[in-house]
């Protein structure tokens, strides 16, 4: 009789789980802002999953050998967020990125996780021309002129 | 036995550093007629900074200009410093003692003779910083290439390091800015200083900005480059010109060094 019954409950929890999950699923929501440059790609620079999870540890060991040991332009990187996931308004400005409605503050804000990153970074691409990472990227896009950053440069240059 | 690794590595690293200068003073070459290959001018940094090289300033005070802020205006640009307001409770006298410089234009005079000498002082790059020594957490350190700076991510902002520099060189960020650079983050709660433009460093650039703005100007007061390399033009100029550290009875072996002084 208990067995029946602890089978039971087991069986209800069981699909409850199922149903949750479906349902959470649904209700994952799409942070990505439409019109930024991540809007066109189909991931980051690893697997959706991957990211949404472990976005902090990349940048986190990338800043140690950023700030360290000189290391520059990798694959993970801060300023690589930026240029990829700002959108602009009607006017053509960049959006600060950590705003509640922008990528970063969005999923930040829904997560209840305090977002610091911004007080030093730069919430917006934000490169003088003249910067060495700006001729760099234009060099690599093979561009003279200074151009669209976010596009010429996905990488960003870590920081 | 240091000393011996180096004059082993010295010849090679010359060898390569020459061609690295060539390379990058060609923008575009011809490989076949017709075909022209487009050099990268400068590449982001892909291996750890090695003490191979050790950056370093040489400053000629006889060609420092009075009244000249060139290198100052130069620096407040390159590294966002200018983005700075007052608050506005603050008055003008404190806001002076206060805000973020990484160079000051100093200005000495001989009480004797009246003979005034100007210089700019930034972080001196110390071979034994004090302030890597106090510093409780870690964030003050040295590059392998001999650049000072400041770790934001683990800096607490307790300022020990400010006290510790001989020199004055450092900066601690009082109020919450705004507009940062991408390639110069900085923020409230966190100690600056000269680093060198450390992202130039990184993106092979050849010089700093300083020094560039004194070019300009046509002083010429400000030589950027390699302590280490008995070929480069600091170098050279070290050797040339009686120069000296700034308290060297401190024996911190600056990397900023002083003639006419
Ligand atoms: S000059 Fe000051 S800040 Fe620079 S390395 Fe020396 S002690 Fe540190
Ligand atoms: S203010 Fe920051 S860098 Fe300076 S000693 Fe304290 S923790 Fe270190």
């Amino acid at each position: 009789m208990a067995k029946a019954a602890l089978k039971a409950s087991l069986f209800l929890g069981l699909m409850w789980a199922l149903v949750a999950q479906v349902v959470l699923a649904d209700e994952v929501k799409r942070y990505v802002v439409e019109g930024s440059r991540a809007a066109e790609l189909d991931a980051c620079v690893e697997p959706t999953e991957r990211m949404r999870r472990m976005h902090f540890e990349f940048i986190k060991h990338q800043r140690t050998l950023t700030v360290h040991e000189g290391i520059r332009g990798s694959k993970y990187s801060l300023a690589g967020c930026v240029d990829c996931h700002i959108s602009y308004n009607a006017e053509h400005e960049p959006q600060p990125i950590n705003r509640p409605d922008q990528f970063c503050g969005a999923c930040h804000a829904y997560a209840a996780v305090d977002l610091n990153c911004f007080d030093c970074h730069a919430s917006v691409p934000n490169r003088p021309e003249s910067s060495p990472e700006a001729r760099a990227a234009h060099a690599a896009a093979g561009v003279g002129q200074p151009g669209h950053l976010a596009h010429a440069h996905p990488g960003g240059g870590e920081r | 036995m240091k000393d011996e690794n180096r004059t082993n590595l010295e010849p090679v690293d010359r060898e390569r550093r020459t061609f690295i200068g060539a390379a990058a003073g060609v923008g575009a070459s011809m490989v076949a007629p017709g075909v022209i290959l487009h050099a990268v001018e400068a590449a982001p940094r892909a291996t750890s900074v090695s003490s191979d090289v050790r950056w370093g300033l040489a400053i000629d005070t006889a060609k420092c200009a009075e009244g000249c802020s060139a290198c100052i205006d130069a620096c407040d640009r390159e590294n966002g410093l200018d983005l700075q307001t007052k608050p506005k409770p603050l008055s003008e006298s404190k806001w002076d003692q206060q805000k973020a410089v990484w160079i000051r234009k100093v200005k000495l005079q001989d009480n004797q003779t009246g003979r005034i000498t100007n210089l700019p002082m930034m972080c001196q790059h110390c071979e034994d910083p004090p302030c890597v020594d106090v510093c409780p957490t870690g964030a003050s350190f040295k590059r392998a290439d001999g650049i000072v700076m400041v770790d934001r991510h683990l800096c607490i902002g307790c300022r020990y390091c400010m006290m510790a520099c001989p020199y004055k060189a450092r900066s601690f960020i009082h109020e919450a800015l705004e507009g940062q650079l991408t390639s110069v983050p900085r923020g409230k709660g966190c100690v600056e200083s000269c680093n060198l433009c450390v992202d130039r460093r990184d993106y092979g650039e050849e010089s700093t900005a300083c020094a560039d703005a004194c070019a300009a100007e046509g002083h010429n007061a400000i030589v950027f480059g390699d302590l280490k390399d008995p070929e480069s033009p600091i170098s050279q100029l070290l050797k040339a010109l009686p120069t000296r550290q700034i308290r060297e009875d401190l024996e911190l072996n600056t990397g900023v060094r002083y003639a006419g002084v």
